[in-house]
């Protein structure tokens, strides 16, 4: 599903990720945790392309097909989605107009029709009920006014009506109350159907109780050090990073 | 609305709805002369050409304004026609063929059907309008209501007491150096009658008279609205237009009396030049409306054409706890500039303005705001709220405020908000992200933005305007 070998990229002068590898196959969930600073949203941004992150060396296939090679709306109707630590505002254009395109982009760039405003319009709702937003979330602006915790609740709606093919979430868990928590797991693991893969970044193995990982994996300072199983992540939650440290004096 | 032209302009057309033709074309220059014949052309009552004459006079004695945000190369006056018949068929182009397929491109996009592409484009179609068509149908319907719209050329034949009561009342002929100028020289423009009471039973536009495209550059509107009734008008249409003329200088005069409602919206799309501005418009036009009692104007516009824009519809609320409100859009891009605004002049008590302008700029333009709110002495009470946002698209074009605030009322409040914002890079990610292409990104966040003043357009405008706004944006996307 996904490959990514030996991944260096640079945001202006400063290399991030320095030989990043990852395997992904088809529907399996991989946590990746690891220090602020370490390159978890770089990754995700190098991923989906984002102006300004660039690509020193290494390579990135979905689904047999060059990644890195593509813009970052060609990504993002091959099936790639992020779902952002910070979700943007975009004032006066409302949710349900922004997925409305979204959706009917994807579509049409897998050769389907569009949606008409009925079929989508019930889409639109059963999505919005499943994060448990009131419906009114459909009119307003996109994430005009949202609080931090309707935002991320308002990426995994996208999520659900997007149903992309790999689905990176940045913090999706961060800055939510316990509700709220299961709220976004319950919207991630619907979309769980064997096939779909999901690249879950995290500070806290709470999130992981709810979405169990095929994988974890810690990343710290632009390279993946450890892969594990869920036990990693309770391993992180109990005894922090500081064995990293240790770990790179051995290394040295 | 856009139904019925469809049907309108797909049936055909009646020939009773065409002005008369003349055949003659002024010799370049102006002066008294030329002014008298201009006058005779039309048959013109006697009044009505000493009026012209008069501003005419005006005129001479004014200098041209001088804009600091606006630059343009000087107009020789003398060196314009001041009158032009329409163009005679073999003039015209024949078909489309020998249009610009640029303009023809842009018809697609917004999916024009060909019969009004051709209109637009002046493609000489003649005869292929025959009499059965909804724009009878719409005449009759506004006769019944009692409602007069027509050329303003029709009218000081038909209604000369009406035209002479109003004309000149709300822009007197020397307000300024454009609109002195065309109350000289004006050729023709709409007149419109809304007798008291009566709620006009549709949107009037301009659209249903296409055939006077050829007003020309010196267009004059006056619409009266009685005491008690109500009307909404669009002006122009959301299709840019064939032009030949490089300077338009127009006048609107809007009068509302007692409790009367004028809704004015307007789509301007004329041809902004080329990258370079070259062969685009100038475009001077001065708009303004006066409210009596509890009368209420509202401006709507959404300006993406022209080279040079100067445009500051106004309203003069007189009548006590009169409403005066605009809601613009102004949108540049390449070299195109504008200046435009608006002014609400409250004299009487407890009148209240709405101010909301959104200016978009794009490429290398200049995009500039400036609003006089004026609270006189008698103005008790009054308040107004000024709303200017910008938004810049790259970072080689400019956006500017000039807030003129005047005040002789100490109970009066005035409120100014300002913002300038810039499409953001993650704003543009995300909607890429989402699958988006980056203009359709960029289309998008800026329809956002122009959403409270889109609200405003009667709806099928709204939907046109949105459409026009991202034809517009073409290749602003780096
Ligand atoms: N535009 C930039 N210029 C220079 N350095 C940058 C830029 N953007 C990010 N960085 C640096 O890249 C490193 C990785 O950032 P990134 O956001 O990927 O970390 P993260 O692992 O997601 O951290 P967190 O857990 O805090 O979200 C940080 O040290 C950050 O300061
Ligand atoms: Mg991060």
């Amino acid at each position: 599903m996904l490959s990514i070998k030996d991944l260096h990229a640079r945001v202006e002068e400063t290399t991030i990720l320095k030989g990043l590898n990852l395997e992904i196959k088809p529907g399996e969930v991989h946590a990746i945790m690891g220090p602020n600073g370490a390159g978890k949203s770089t990754l995700g941004y190098v991923l989906s392309g984002r102006d300004g992150y660039e690509v020193e060396s290494g390579s990135v296939e979905m689904d047999g097909k060059d990644l890195l090679d593509m813009e970052v709306e060609e990504r993002a109707q091959a099936g790639l989605f992020l779902a952002f630590q910070y979700p943007v505002e975009i004032p006066g254009v409302s949710n349900m107009e922004f997925m409305k395109e979204s959706v009917n982009a994807l579509r049409e760039a897998r050769g389907e029709k569009s949606l008409s405003s009925a079929e989508f319009l019930k889409k639109a709702k059963e999505a919005c009920k499943q994060v448990e937003l009131p419906l009114d979330f459909l009119k307003r602006g996109v994430n005009e006014g949202f609080s931090g915790g309707e935002k991320k609740r308002n990426e995994i709606m996208q999520l659900i009506m997007l149903e992309p093919k790999l689905a990176i979430l940045d913090e999706s868990d961060s800055g939510l109350d316990v509700d709220a928590l299961q709220v976004v797991a319950n919207g991630v693991n619907s979309q769980r159907d064997g096939k779909r893969s999901f690249i879950v970044v995290t500070h806290y193995q709470r999130l992981l109780d709810y979405i169990q990982p095929d994988y974890v994996h810690i990343l710290s300072k632009g390279k993946i050090v450890k892969s594990g199983g869920p036990e990693l992540a309770k391993e992180v939650e109990a005894s922090g990073y500081a064995w990293l440290a240790e770990a790179e004096g051995a290394d040295a | 609305m856009s139904e019925q032209i469809d049907q309108a302009l797909a049936r055909k057309y009646d020939a009773g709805f065409v002005s008369e033709i003349e055949s003659e074309t002024f010799p370049i220059g102006l002066d008294e002369d030329v002014i008298a014949r201009l006058s005779a052309i039309k048959g013109e009552p006697e009044w009505m050409l000493e009026w012209r004459l008069k501003a005419y006079r005006t005129w001479l004695k004014m200098e041209e304004p001088d804009w600091a945000h606006v630059d343009y190369p000087k107009v020789d006056y003398q060196s314009i026609s001041y009158y032009s018949a329409p163009k005679s068929m073999k003039d015209k182009p024949k078909s489309l063929d020998e249009v610009d397929p640029e303009l023809l491109r842009t018809y697609e996009k917004l999916g024009i059907p060909l019969h009004e592409q051709e209109m637009l484009a002046g493609v000489a179609v003649d005869a292929v309008f025959d009499s059965v068509s909804v724009v009878t149908t719409f005449r009759e319907k506004l006769e019944e209501a009692g409602v007069i719209f027509c050329p303003i050329s029709e009218a000081l034949h038909k209604y000369p007491d009406l035209v002479k009561k109003y004309l000149g009342t709300v822009v007197p002929r020397g307000d300024n150096f454009f609109a002195a100028l065309n109350s000289a020289v004006f050729t023709d423009g709409s007149f419109v009658y809304i007798p008291k009471g009566v709620r006009c039973p549709m949107e009037l536009s301009t659209y249903f008279r296409i055939n006077e495209q050829n007003t020309g550059q010196f267009e004059r509107t006056l619409i009266v609205a009685e005491e008690g009734s109500h009307v909404s008008y669009l002006e122009g249409c959301t299709a840019p237009q064939r032009d030949e003329n490089q300077l338009h200088a127009a006048v609107v005069e809007l009068v509302a009396l007692d409790d009367a409602e004028i809704k004015y919206s307007t789509v301007q799309n004329w041809y902004p030049g080329d990258e370079n501005g070259k062969g685009g418009i100038y475009n001077f036009v001065t708009k303004r409306g006066l409210c009596e009692k509890n009368a209420k104007i509202s401006w709507t516009q959404v300006e993406t054409g022209s080279a040079v824009t100067w445009k500051y519809p106004s309203c003069i609320l007189k009548g006590d706890n009169s409403v005066g409100e605009f809601y613009s859009v102004a949108l540049t891009r390449g070299k195109q500039q504008a200046d435009t605004g608006t002014k609400m002049i409250h004299l009487g008590k407890n009148t209240k303005s709405t101010i909301i302008s959104k200016g978009i700029s794009a490429g290398r333009s200049n995009n500039a705001y400036r609003g006089l709110v004026r609270m006189g002495p008698g103005a008790e009470g009054a308040r107004n709220f000024t709303e200017c946002d910008s938004l810049l698209i790259g970072d080689q074009c400019g956006a500017h405020t000039f807030p003129y605030i005047e005040s002789s009322n100490p109970t009066a409040i005035v409120e100014h908000e300002a913002t300038t914002s810039k499409v953001s890079d993650d704003q543009l990610f995300l909607c890429r992200q989402r699958g988006l292409d980056p203009e359709k990104a960029v289309s998008m966040i800026v329809n956002g933005f122009c959403k409270e003043v889109f609200r405003e357009l009667p709806m099928e405008f709204a939907v046109e305007a949105g459409k026009l706004l991202e034809i517009s944006l073409e290749g602003s996307v780096g």
